[in-house]
């Protein structure tokens, strides 16, 4: 399993965000589903220790995730927020610089062309960015890492629907192109459909399904 | 530099006149500082009446023991000072109380081992006083600079630990602006002085009757152990205070 969680309980403040959850998560493309405020974005960064459980195991290809360096972890299970936040400079200087961190030489045409980027896009101030163009820039930069697996939280959320389906295009494209695993929080159904072949449904922070999609989403 | 100068307490008294134009000002403007006025007044008056007993004790004594302990208590009054200031930083007295100490003795250390001091009460108490200060100021900015910083700037703080960087990575370009702005204050004024203000070390030696030139060298040595102090303060201070923003995992804590 590319990642199991059992019995993964969180609370925050006075909230219990994540419940007893155990679920199963494979190589390929998951689908982590649920309304607002279910518990789907903690429950993704617990999977690159931007977060640990309160109790609980989480495990990835077999070995508890607590016994991974995390700044190793990371570089391999790269996680693009729900909001874009890139460094101030160029989109280059970003991708620069997550590539470093990796030890990895960057090929940034390439990174750009894989996140639906021109190459024209390496020389511009992210300041100067649409939010579009910045949410490509974050998934090119997480590229740039090459990493084994990307954990993508609502990837499309500050999108209209022309670029949400741009960047769908460009999802379904990398998982043929680099048969990397990902691991996507959506609150809509239908995202699921088109983008994974397993789900996991998330409400009021317990995981009442998972499953391949059509058990789950029928 | 032998220069004295001697006021008697009806002098003292004669300027409290220029205390009632404030408070006449603030009564017919209504600006209702009256009060605050009167407490300003009289605390400024016991308070350097009893700091000033305790330095001539600790002038006659004339033994470093006593220097370093008042210089001590100023450390910790200090830290506690900056710390009300700080209030986004958690665990912010230690990082101060740190800050302080080094900026305190190396900038002290510093002026007596080139020789621009003598290890002596006169010289420590009221060089001290100015250094610890003054770096209280720029670590209180800094921190509070860090405070706001940290809050705005979690998204890409978290962003930059996704990709693996470290707590320091993600938070430097934070940590820069905070040590910036404990910084830049003392730098501005130093730009200025002598154009737009006159440092209250020269205004008092010139007051008190001492050759200007002498006025000039002893100002430029306080404003350039101030700078090196307040940068040292500022330095430590945001380089200890940031860690209490991060878990031992690289991970951001929730803000309360």
């Amino acid at each position: 399993m590319l990642f199991e969680l059992n019995e993964v309980s969180l609370t925050r403040g006075e909230r219990r965000v994540l419940d007893s959850v155990s679920a199963t998560i494979p190589v390929g493309a998951t689908a982590i589903v649920g309304p607002s405020g279910a518990g789907k974005s903690t429950l993704l960064r617990l999977l690159n220790r931007l977060a640990d459980p309160d109790s609980g195991t989480v495990s990835h290809r077999d070995r508890p995730l607590a016994s991974y360096d995390p700044l190793a972890l990371r570089r391999q299970v790269s996680l693009v927020p729900q909001l874009p936040a890139l460094l101030e400079g160029t989109v280059e200087s970003n991708l620069d610089y997550a590539a470093e961190l990796a030890g990895k030489r960057v090929d940034t045409e390439r990174c750009l062309r894989l996140a639906g980027l021109d190459s024209e896009f390496a020389g511009r101030d992210v300041a100067r960015l649409s939010v579009g163009e910045q949410q490509r820039a974050m998934l090119a930069r997480a590229l740039a890492q090459e990493p084994a697996v990307l954990l993508l939280d609502e990837p499309t959320s500050a999108l209209d629907p022309a670029a949400r389906d741009a960047i769908e295009a460009t999802l379904a494209e990398l998982r043929r192109e680099l048969e990397i695993s990902v691991v996507l929080v959506s609150h809509d159904p239908e995202q699921a459909r088109r983008l994974a072949d397993w789900v996991v449904r998330v409400e009021d922070g317990r995981a009442i399904a998972a499953g391949p999609l059509g058990q789950v989403l029928g | 530099m032998t220069t004295s100068i001697h006021l008697s307490p009806g002098q003292v008294a004669a300027s409290l006149t220029l205390v009632a134009l404030a408070a006449a000002i603030s009564f017919w403007q209504k600006a209702d500082l009256e009060r605050d006025i009167g407490i300003a007044t009289v605390r400024s008056f016991v308070q350097l009446t009893a700091i000033g007993y305790a330095i001539k004790l600790i002038f006659e004594a004339d033994t470093l023991w006593l220097v370093f302990g008042l210089l001590a208590v100023m450390v910790v009054f200090g830290a506690l000072t900056a710390r009300s200031r700080a209030k986004k930083v958690a665990g912010a007295f230690w990082p101060l109380l740190i800050a302080l100490a080094i900026a305190g003795a190396t900038t002290l250390g510093l002026v007596v081992a080139l020789g621009v001091f003598e290890p002596t009460a006169r010289y420590l108490v009221p060089v001290g006083g100015m250094v610890i200060g003054n770096a209280m100021t720029a670590s209180a900015v800094a921190l509070n600079r860090l405070g706001d910083e940290m809050a705005d700037s979690r998204a890409r703080i978290e962003a930059t630990l996704a990709l693996g960087a470290t707590a320091k990575e993600a938070a430097a370009p934070t940590v820069r602006r905070a040590l910036r702005s404990g910084m830049i204050t003392l730098v501005d004024s130093t730009k200025t002085t002598g154009l737009i203000f006159f440092p209250g070390t020269m205004v008092g030696m010139l007051l008190a009757g001492a050759n200007p030139t002498d006025a000039v060298r002893l100002q430029l040595i306080l404003l350039y152990a101030l700078l090196g102090s307040v940068a040292i303060a500022a330095l430590v201070a945001t380089g200890l205070a940031y860690r209490n923003f991060f878990t031992s995992a690289q991970q951001l804590r929730d803000l309360d």
